[in-house]
């Protein structure tokens, strides 16, 4: 079985999003948002990271049951 | 900065990604075509963010971001002026000559369209300068991870000494790099491209979010630094009076022109991902799709360097910086995000002509992630740091180990074999062309000067390419004796002009004048650009004078490889965003907008 690019595009920046998001959430809150002028930005941009991950597995996922062609 | 055990997980879940991908990408490499071409078999989309991947290397991310802190915002020149129009040119006017040839390389179109002599010329350098290229980049890389001491206290928990931290930078991508290409090739390659094209932006993109906010966004960055930072377009009327040196039209011929339709139109590294496209139509549409998002690189990699300066108290305390003519004033922050550039051989700061201390450019871009991100996404930085440097190193051994193949080895070497015993000799080139890129890195960290020195070779090789290719794709009456005359004429007009010329403050030496000093630049940078056009006149002229002289090929045997007897390719029917024309106006367009809006 081939598989579609975006799976472990997917798959990986799904990982990240949510290892980055859970730091920013866990952390030290104080020191994180000192470091990055008051935005939890740990938090925002792990859930960014995750979404987009989100979305190009399902987009793999509507590819492939539409049948189409893996494009490797 | 210590890196904390979810930066760890980070890096090592990219690493591992970067591998899995190579490793499921051999189970398709079985063919030479495979191998080297990924089948012919890649959507355009993919084709495309290949494209701008492999040509975002991490020389490219720390540069822009030096430059950035360095000239402004005019170093988008290199992205609006110097790539775009190229872009839309080889998307629209020559890939149908590439890819209708079916030629498997840059040099093996030459062989087609000239003679044997043309393609072995355009084969050996473009072999040799990739792998110096590559290792170059390699040095940088490792010497910046150094420098950045984010490893410093792994390697010492080992008892291992600093000084490995160079020596692990460069082995770990290197191994990286060569184990997916070995398993996988070209696709191995392009579909890590791909990965790699969305973690530089999800690196970079947050850090511009951050950097913008401390700065109180585009107008804080307009205030405080004031229209020459800000402004693309200001004082481009004569060299003297805009930040590069350079006017309006050395800027536009030299980088717009020759320069840049030399890289995007000829480059093996870059037409190769076109190559790969799975149809002629998706691979005219690659460039343009790349083009399409390329004009936005400057938002990530450029403003970084702007906020740098913004943010640093350097530039004013060392007088380097003019004041600006806005009411704004450079704010003052301790310490400042881009440091003093120290003598590595005497522990002092560099001073320059004026006796003023020089900053260290290179270093504003990485110093402001260290800055701003917490744990977590120092990791995501730092990825997106190693993505862009295995990017473009991968995209120069790809394209060495098949010119090396097709056009060395089955050329010169062994005319007859199976495409199994070229597959093979792809993956032993692979090995040897990583492994010439340590050598080559490891010759730079020895001599300091080797580095400026292969650029300007480079340089000197490059800037009349592009004339040889638009003549041969274009006049049928060009000849293959016409073609190799008129580039040993470019390169020799190249190496004369700059023992002849000397940017200002310069001393005859490396950086030209070494013949007699007949003429100064306003700076470096114009100093190669009019480098560029003398060269590229210098081959243009020659190449038609000389194939005028000489007997050009039966027609019969040009069909497909020249404008007038290829063909016309019929628009194809489908959605608007298919047709390559179309597409080539919208990016001009898009292009133009975003000059008058930075103007």
């Amino acid at each position: 079985m081939l598989f579609d690019v975006r799976l472990p595009i997917g798959l990986l920046f799904l990982a990240i999003g949510l290892l980055v998001a859970a730091t920013g959430l866990t952390g030290d809150k104080a020191a994180l948002d000192a470091h990055s002028a008051g935005v939890n930005i740990d938090l925002i941009w792990g859930a960014i990271m995750a979404g987009f991950g989100a979305l190009m597995l399902i987009l793999a996922a509507i590819a492939r049951r539409k049948g189409e062609e893996p494009p490797l | 900065m210590h890196l904390g055990a979810v930066d760890w997980g980070v890096i090592s879940l990219y690493l591992v990604f970067v591998l899995g991908i190579g490793i499921v990408s051999a189970r398709r490499a079985k063919s030479g075509n495979d191998f080297f071409l990924a089948g012919r078999a890649i959507p355009a989309w993919v084709c495309g963010l290949a494209f701008i991947s492999a040509n975002l290397g991490a020389q490219e991310v720390i540069g822009m971001g030096a430059s950035g802190a360095k000239y402004g915002i005019s170093t988008a020149h290199f992205y609006w002026i110097g790539a775009i129009p190229a872009m839309v040119f080889i998307g629209v006017f020559m890939m149908p000559f590439y890819y209708g040839s079916k030629a498997r390389s840059a040099p093996e179109y030459l062989r087609m369209r000239f003679d044997e002599k043309t393609r072995g010329l355009n084969a050996v350098t473009f072999a040799l300068m990739t792998i110096l290229n590559s290792g170059i980049s390699m040095y940088a890389l490792a010497k910046l991870i150094q420098t950045l001491h984010v490893f410093d206290a792994p390697f010492a928990a080992m008892h291992l000494p600093q000084s490995w931290i160079f020596h692990g930078a460069i082995l770990t991508a290197a191994t990286v790099v060569l184990v997916y290409i070995y398993m996988g090739g070209l696709r191995g390659a392009i579909y890590n491209e791909v990965l790699q094209f969305f973690l530089i932006v999800a690196g970079f993109a947050p850090l511009v979010w951050l950097g913008l906010r401390q700065v109180g966004g585009w107008e804080g960055l307009q205030t405080t630094l004031g229209p020459a930072y800000t402004h693309a377009w200001a004082g481009m009327a004569h060299a003297n009076t805009n930040k590069l040196g350079v006017d309006w039209f050395g800027l536009s011929m030299g980088l717009g022109f020759v320069l840049s339709f030399g890289y995007w139109c000829t480059d093996f590294l870059v037409v190769q991902r076109a190559m790969a496209a799975n149809s002629m139509s998706a691979a005219r549409r690659t460039p343009l799709i790349a083009a399409g998002v390329k004009m936005f690189i400057p938002f990530i990699v450029i403003l970084p360097g702007l906020i740098a300066i913004a943010l640093t108290s350097a530039p004013d305390k060392a007088g380097h910086m003019p004041a600006p003519v806005a009411a704004g004033h450079i704010v003052q922050h301790e310490p400042g995000v881009i440091p003093i550039k120290i003598d590595s051989a005497t522990g002092k700061p560099m001073l320059d002509a004026k006796g003023h201390p020089q900053l260290d450019y290179d270093l504003a871009t990485p110093n402001l992630l260290l800055r701003y991100f917490p744990t977590g996404m120092v990791g995501v930085g730092l990825t997106a740091l190693l993505a862009s440097f295995m990017s473009g190193m991968a995209g120069g051994v790809t394209a060495f180990n098949t010119v090396f193949t097709y056009d060395i080895y089955q050329a010169y070497i062994r005319r007859k074999a199976s495409d199994q015993h070229y597959l093979m000799v792809g993956r032993l080139a692979t090995l040897f062309g990583i492994a010439a890129s340590v050598a080559a890195a490891y010759l730079c960290s020895q001599f300091n000067n080797i580095n400026d020195f292969l650029q300007l070779v480079m340089a000197f090789v490059n800037a009349p390419v592009f004339a040889t290719f638009l003549l041969g794709m274009f006049w049928k009456r060009t000849t293959g004796h016409g073609a190799f005359i008129g580039l040993a004429a470019g390169t020799l007009t190249a190496a004369i002009h700059h023992g002849m010329t000397l940017p200002m403050d310069d001393l005859p030496g490396l950086k030209g004048g070494w013949i007699s000093v007949t003429h100064t630049y306003a700076s470096e940078m114009a100093q190669n650009f009019w480098i560029a056009i003398w060269a590229w006149s210098a081959c243009f002229i020659t190449t038609i004078v000389v194939s005028l002289a000489t007997k050009p090929k039966p027609d019969a045997e040009l069909a497909g490889l020249v404008y007038s007897l290829t063909p016309k390719i019929m628009p194809e029917k489908g959605a608007w965003y298919m047709n390559p024309v179309l597409l080539g106006v919208i990016m001009l367009t898009a292009t133009v907008a975003l000059n008058l809006l930075f103007r």
